[in-house]
């Protein structure tokens, strides 16, 4: 059939326009299959069951991700095709105008449609499988369990979920392709090549305003999630202030610089008339000046990529980091001791006296003896008042603190208490410092860095607290390192330690047992907390507090399940959004060039050589690439330090760490496509 | 007077052993400094190749091109963009300016791929310019000019660089009668105020009409030459016909 066959022709023809087109179909396939197939590359895995829950919770979020990845992809692939679909006009004139109908032309289109949508997904797939099999290395290492074996994996349900997914895409192109022709018009057609370009020089003067002004507005911005945080995000939703701030500043500063740079670079004469400066510069600048609006949404893609890889990897680095520091023992048992103002709440009188016995004997009346288990263990107790709050430890010192923080603190949140020899204890068992402490003295032991600066205020002003009829002055400045409950963070919000007479007489809140088992085998440990668990089953269960369990196992695990949740969606989606914002660039560049052939092969008959071409072409893809990214990169240093502070448990060396690891991936990525752009412009622009 | 164009018998072959084509079949001739040459000849009759081999964008076959006493069949590499940036001038048949650069920067391109200092490209270019009458267009942009000006600009871009020999493919191809006869004005004063000397290569006898001298080629090899010498454009006109008819003229008489 002749239409397939002048399908198949045009592709062949326009290869070159195409590759990159291709290029990112393939690799757009590619990593949706490897990501949706993460599941069938666990099967082989030996880990826990509870880590398969994590993998099961991870799975689904991947998949769910997907959904908003297929929107990104679906999104660029429609634009890439309108891209090319726009050059193609004068193609279809010639068509129209030998003859052929509408319907014959649309019907060529749909062939080459299917015709990519073939290639791209029987490559992609293929490229994808491969991949996968290294993937399945990084997951291994990522859930810490050795492969059993070697398996070849394929994911059939991957593969299919594929073919859906871009099909509908390819099916949306096809949709598209066809609405344009049948709106075109054969007049519009021929005369699309036509126009000649104009140059609208920006004044300068309003640029220079227009750049000092939204410069100002960015700085503004990146001060609110910075030094100003405090002050200027007080309730979630004032970070989209800045957020909004900064995107609009970033396209008046792409609007403004690309009149501004061409003004300062003219004025320095003796570069401006250097070679081919002139008309590298002038390309370069018409080529920015027509695109402002996508180099913004380019720039804020990289930007937001940029955040989510270099995040997502230092949160899963300092995971894994924080274990053994932050779970020094193998498990923590808690229960909460109840007074009778419980009774209002449901609880019933015996549950209550129950809960008076702690850990050990509520355990004992099920039979079940620690000392069986443990090796060695502690036991403390902490206290509640009810009229010491969060806000009233802060004392004078809170309005000033009400005013320069964020609202989201809980100002009414119950202190929590403990003695100097209790709190000794446990720090030794930790393996944490250990402190003295005066009759009139206290101190305050924290680890969660937000909370720590805000408690820091009030002992610098030598905040006196009353507790429990006693008054004490703190013995430190600031807040003192350190934690009682075991995590996979810093999250003590603070802790108030004191001699042990104040709280003499006093009811505890809280009876915990710290302890390391005789065996080391995960397993048995997990059997054992099971065996725990299972003693809520008992029937008595009810007239007691059945205690909570905190175990290492079981932080560790919730901490590489979270660890390899948030790498994974963070690399698919960082992958993605990258691939996104650079192929557009690449296919304007790639275009741009078609259109500018005539130029170069003037430029070669004043006598230009190859060279001098070459690099010229070379420095103009290098700045229209770089631009964006430059902007990006520097809202990315102030989008990382804020990052950094809402989850505040980034390690400098973490950050340092997984900022060259993305990096890495950008210069990959982004400089694949730079490289394939200046090959594949080359070859446009030489004479044949 | 000096020769700067010699064309010595070159031949210029296209096409595989079983379809050989010449193009150009042991031509020679040659072109004084400050002459102004018109080559005429009917489509086929190999006028574009002679000039692209002039301009060295194709190669010769055998034979040799001298330029100024060079060879330039014995260039290669850098050498030959070097020569045409150096010892040619161009100008197209659609001025082919740059369209994102002002006249003043279309005009210094072709001293600025030579390495010359700013002060110097100022200096020259407002000299040119002022010779041109393009002064006062110089920071306009192409799509801001008329299209005598345009040629103009053009004009001044293809002698900036002080050539050995300016070259102009069908130069009116494109353009309307009015627009023709003022690129062949341009022609005409470049050639008797700057003594330019130019080659043109036409199919049109009013064009050729304005040269000094005109060189018929047909099949690869010169078939005949005329001198302007004393007479009017009128009378050259009609000479030229005359040849033209005896080539087995495909030209119209209008003019």
């Amino acid at each position: 059939m002749p239409t397939i066959k002048l399908s198949f022709r045009n592709i062949k023809k326009s290869i070159k326009d195409y590759a990159i087109y291709f290029f990112t179909l393939i690799l757009g396939v590619a990593i949706f299959y490897v990501f949706n197939s993460i599941e069938s590359q666990t099967v082989l895995l030996d880990v826990s069951k509870s880590t398969y829950e994590i993998i099961d919770m991870m799975t689904n979020m991947l998949s769910a991700a997907s959904v908003f990845v297929a929107f990104i992809l679906g999104f660029l692939i429609i634009y890439a095709s309108r891209f090319l679909m726009k050059r193609r006009n004068k193609e279809f004139g010639i068509y129209m105008l030998l003859g052929m109908s509408k319907r014959k032309i649309s019907m060529v289109l749909f062939f080459e449609t299917i015709l990519i949508g073939i290639i791209s997904l029987v490559v992609g797939l293929g490229i994808g499988v491969i991949l996968s099999q290294l993937m399945s290395m990084l997951v291994a290492n990522m859930f810490e369990a050795d492969m059993r074996k070697y398996e070849f994996i394929f994911s059939m349900d991957s593969c299919v979920k594929t073919f859906i997914y871009f099909g509908i895409m390819y099916v949306i192109v096809m949709f598209f392709n066809v609405i344009n022709v049948g709106k075109c018009k054969l007049i519009d057609l021929i005369q699309t090549s036509k126009k000649s370009e104009t140059v609208k020089m920006k004044n300068p003067l309003l640029c220079t305003i227009i750049f000092i002004v939204s410069s100002m507005v960015l700085g503004y911005a990146y001060y609110m999630v910075t030094g100003g945080i405090d002050a200027t995000i007080k309730t979630p939703e004032d970070i989209l202030k800045p957020i909004l701030l900064g995107a609009i500043s970033t396209f008046f500063i792409f609007w403004s610089l690309s009149g501004l740079i061409l003004k300062i670079v003219m004025s320095m004469k003796n570069v401006y008339v250097k070679g081919l400066n002139t008309f590298t510069l002038r390309q370069v600048s018409s080529k920015i000046n027509t695109t402002v609006f996508s180099m913004t949404v380019i720039s804020l893609m990289l930007f937001v990529t940029i955040c989510v890889l270099s995040s997502a990897l230092s949160l899963k680095n300092s995971m894994t980091a924080n274990l053994n520091e932050l779970a020094p023992a193998d498990i923590q048992l808690s229960i909460s001791i109840k007074d009778d103002k419980w009774l209002n709440q449901g609880y019933s009188v015996k549950q209550i006296e129950n809960s008076k016995l702690g850990v050990r004997k509520t355990l004992e009346a099920f039979d079940f003896h620690l000392d069986d288990y443990l090796k060695d263990y502690i036991e403390y107790n902490s206290y509640r008042m009810e009229d010491l709050t969060f806000g009233d430890s802060l004392g004078d010192s809170l309005e000033y603190i009400k005013n320069n923080s964020t609202s989201m603190i809980p100002y009414n949140m119950p202190e929590e208490i403990m003695t100097i020899s209790d709190y000794n204890k446990v720090a030794k068992f930790y393996g944490n410092e250990e402190y003295t402490l005066n009759e009139d003295e206290y101190i305050i032991i924290a680890d969660y860095d937000s909370m720590v600066s805000i408690r820091n205020v009030a002992l610098k002003n030598n905040q006196k607290l009353t507790i429990f009829g006693y008054t004490l002055k703190p013995k430190y400045k600031e807040c003192q390192n350190g934690f009682t409950e075991m995590s996979s963070n810093h999250i003590n919000s603070g802790i108030i330690i004191v001699p042990d007479e104040v709280v003499r007489g006093q009811n505890t809140s809280f009876n915990s047992i710290i302890g390391n088992y005789y065996t080391t085998s995960l397993d048995e440990q997990r059997e054992i907390q099971q065996q725990i668990r299972n003693l809520s089953n008992n029937p008595q269960a009810s007239e007691y507090s059945m205690p909570s369990i905190n175990s290492r196992v079981d932080i560790s695990e919730a901490s590489i399940g979270l660890g390899g949740l948030v790498t994974f969606l963070g690399l698919y989606l960082g992958i993605v959004f990258l691939i996104a914002s650079v192929a557009i660039l690449a296919l304007k560049e790639l275009t741009e060039n078609t259109d500018n052939k005539e130029r170069y092969k003037m430029l070669r008959k004043l006598g230009v050589d190859e060279k001098m071409i070459n690099q010229s072409l070379f420095r103009q893809i290098a700045i229209f690439f770089m631009f964006p990214l430059l902007i990006a990169i520097i809202h990315s240093i102030f989008g990382i330090t804020f990052c950094s502070y809402i989850i505040s448990t980034f390690g400098n060396k973490q950050l340092l760490n997984s900022i060259i690891m993305t990096a890495i991936f950008i210069i990959v990525i982004y400089g694949g496509y730079f490289l394939i752009t200046y090959v594949c412009s080359k070859n446009i622009i030489k004479e044949r | 007077m000096s020769v700067i164009l010699k064309i010595d018998k070159v031949e210029k072959y296209y096409g595989s052993k079983s379809s050989l084509t010449k193009a150009l079949d042991n031509l020679s001739f040659e072109i004084d400094k400050g002459e102004f040459v018109a080559i005429m000849g009917a489509s086929g009759s190999g006028k574009t190749t002679l000039l692209n081999c002039i301009s060295t964008i194709d190669k010769v076959t055998s034979g040799h091109i001298f330029v100024g006493g060079e060879d330039i069949t014995k260039l290669r590499g850098n050498d030959l963009n070097k020569f045409r940036r150096e010892k040619l001038g161009f100008i197209f048949q659609d001025f082919n300016l740059l369209d994102t650069l002002t006249a003043y920067e279309n005009i210094s391109l072709a001293l600025s791929i030579q390495n010359k200092t700013a002060k110097e490209i100022e200096n020259t270019v407002n000299d040119v310019a002022t010779k041109l009458g393009i002064k006062e267009v110089l920071n306009k942009y192409p799509y801001q000019m008329s299209g005598g000006q345009k040629q103009r600009v053009a004009s001044a871009r293809a002698i900036i660089t002080e050539p050995q020999i300016v070259l102009a493919d069908e130069p009116t191809g494109a353009l309307d009668s009015k627009s023709s006869k003022m690129l062949l004005e341009s022609f005409a004063h470049l050639n008797e105020n700057f003594d330019t000397t130019i080659l043109m290569v036409t199919h049109d006898s009013f064009c050729a009409s304005y040269a000094s001298r005109v060189i018929f080629i047909k099949d690869g090899k010169v078939f005949n030459e005329i001198i302007k010498g004393n007479s009017s454009r009128k009378e050259f006109f009609d000479k030229i016909i005359d040849v033209v008819t005896l080539l087995g003229g495909e030209e119209d008489a209008n003019y």
